[in-house]
């Protein structure tokens, strides 16, 4: 048995113990925002925050996260009142297709906001996204920490 | 398949001796991969995890001690290493992305022993040692400890336990960190040099330590080049006659990362720059 925090909540879990943290956060919690991309911890699309930190979700078994927190997109806001960051990246075209975001936004709530785009490039250097160019991205960044 | 979770060192020992079948798993992100394309399957897993002893990083006499589980983002944030190694802070800092550096360790890095691998220049030009546990116990040096590609020194039942850097006797005048990919992040070394160098009074050089990674099977110290140099003033001459030596340890291969002329040509040119004279 293993217990975790996610998103605030204390969860149980008594499955394999070397199940992907990804698939027991889809499969076992329902929390389905967190994507699979590449699966080897190249794209950053699985990324959530271990006590604070990103990691890639796809790398890590769940046997490793007993008794950390742990947070996801879900955490940030609800369709109907989303949080400040995901709002600029509605605003700004941030989000195409989608897919990379959940990562994205994890990667970019970590930590004190960039200082400069320089400075949000290199922090979400470990993402790719395979549609906006990135320079959208970075404007919401910007965007967003400008209105906090 | 069978998951050990040791709680602490001497009970990983224990396990590890009883199953020296299992793999050691520490931050999972070599091993993960391997383990997602089923290269691993059937196994016995032992998971040093939750293990503390070998967390943390330690000034002891004349030494700092890294334990195998700290994480590259420990090392590029820690002051020790900051201060009396950054070459290897660097190094940790050049590892894959955020999220890589937040869970792979130093000591996986090692064991893994890939040609690639971003923190073994570091580690050599610093002269490091590794310490292990299980048998005995040993501290081998970095050269001893990287048999091959992808092959290390460790025997059944034995685990890395820290990686021990000697304190430098002096400052160095110059060093060196540079990866070369083809990206900042998220990159396989096509090649990767650290660098560390000291010169007298007057202006002749007292020691040179380089290294390369990617060029050989393990990361290769470029002995003939640095004996070359020891007591010579620094020149362009000189540092054309250094790097006409480097193949001398190297033996690069083409791969679908690089070609072994564009790694000779660009590591030359890394050391060609590190020894320029500068007024
Ligand atoms: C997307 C991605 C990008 C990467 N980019 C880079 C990069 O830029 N540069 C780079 O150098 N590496 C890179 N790597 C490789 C990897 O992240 C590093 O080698 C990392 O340091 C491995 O540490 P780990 O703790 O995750 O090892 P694990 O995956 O846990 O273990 C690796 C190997 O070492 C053994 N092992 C681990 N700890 C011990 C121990 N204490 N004693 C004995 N054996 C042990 C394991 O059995 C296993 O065989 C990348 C990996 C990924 C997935
Ligand atoms: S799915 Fe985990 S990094 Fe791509
Ligand atoms: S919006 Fe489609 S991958 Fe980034």
């Amino acid at each position: 048995m293993i217990t975790l925090t996610v998103n605030g909540r204390r969860r149980r879990y008594a499955g394999p113990p070397f199940k992907r943290l990804l698939d027991v956060l889809r499969q076992d919690f329902g929390l389905t925002g967190t994507k699979e991309g590449c699966g080897e911890g190249e794209c950053g699309a699985c990324t959530v925050l271990v006590d604070g930190k990103p990691v890639a979700s796809c790398l890590v078994p769940v046997c490793q996260i007993e008794g950390a927190r742990v947070r996801t997109v879900e955490s940030l806001g609800k369709a109907a009142r989303l949080s400040a960051l995901q709002k600029a990246f509605v605003e700004r075209g941030g989000i195409q297709c989608g897919f990379c975001a959940p990562g994205i936004l994890m990667t970019a709530s970590a930590g004190p906001a960039p200082k400069s785009e320089d400075d949000a490039r290199r922090k979400l250097a470990g993402h790719i996204c395979r549609c906006t160019g990135y320079v959208h991205i970075v404007e919401s960044l910007m965007a967003a920490r400008r209105k906090k | 398949m069978t998951v050990l979770r040791p709680r602490g060192a001497a009970q990983a020992l224990r396990m590890y001796a009883r199953r020296p079948d299992a793999i050691p798993l520490a931050g999972g992100t070599d091993f993960m991969v391997a383990w997602n394309a089923g290269e691993r399957d059937g196994r016995a897993v032992l998971d040093l995890s939750a293990v503390r002893e070998w967390r943390g990083i330690r000034r002891t006499a004349g030494v700092l001690s890294i334990g195998a589980l700290a994480t590259h983002a420990e090392l590029g944030d820690d002051h020790l290493v900051r201060r009396h190694f950054p070459v290897l802070a660097r190094a940790a800092a050049a590892v894959g992305s955020a999220q890589i550096q937040n869970r792979g360790t130093l000591g996986g890095n090692v064991a893994n022993a890939s040609p690639a691998a971003d923190t073994l220049p570091a580690l050599a030009v610093y002269d490091a040692r590794i310490a292990t546990a299980g048998g005995g116990g040993r501290r081998l040096q970095l050269s001893d400890f990287l048999i091959g590609v992808k092959k290390n020194a460790l025997l059944p039942g034995e685990l890395i336990t820290a990686v021990e850097l000697p304190l430098l006797p002096r400052r160095p005048d110059r060093q060196l960190f540079r990866k070369v990919g083809p990206r900042a992040a998220m990159a396989i070394s096509k090649t990767v040099a650290a660098g560390l160098l000291w010169l007298d009074r007057g202006g002749a050089v007292r020691e040179l330590r380089f290294a390369l990674g990617a060029m050989a099977p393990t990361v290769a110290r470029l002995k003939a080049a640095e004996e070359f140099v020891r007591g010579r003033k620094l020149t362009p001459a000189l540092a054309e006659e250094a790097c006409r030596l480097l193949d001398q340890d190297v033996a690069p291969i083409d791969d679908p990362r690089s070609t072994a002329a564009y790694r000779l040509a660009v590591s030359r040119n890394l050391l060609r720059e590190f020894l320029a004279p500068r007024f």
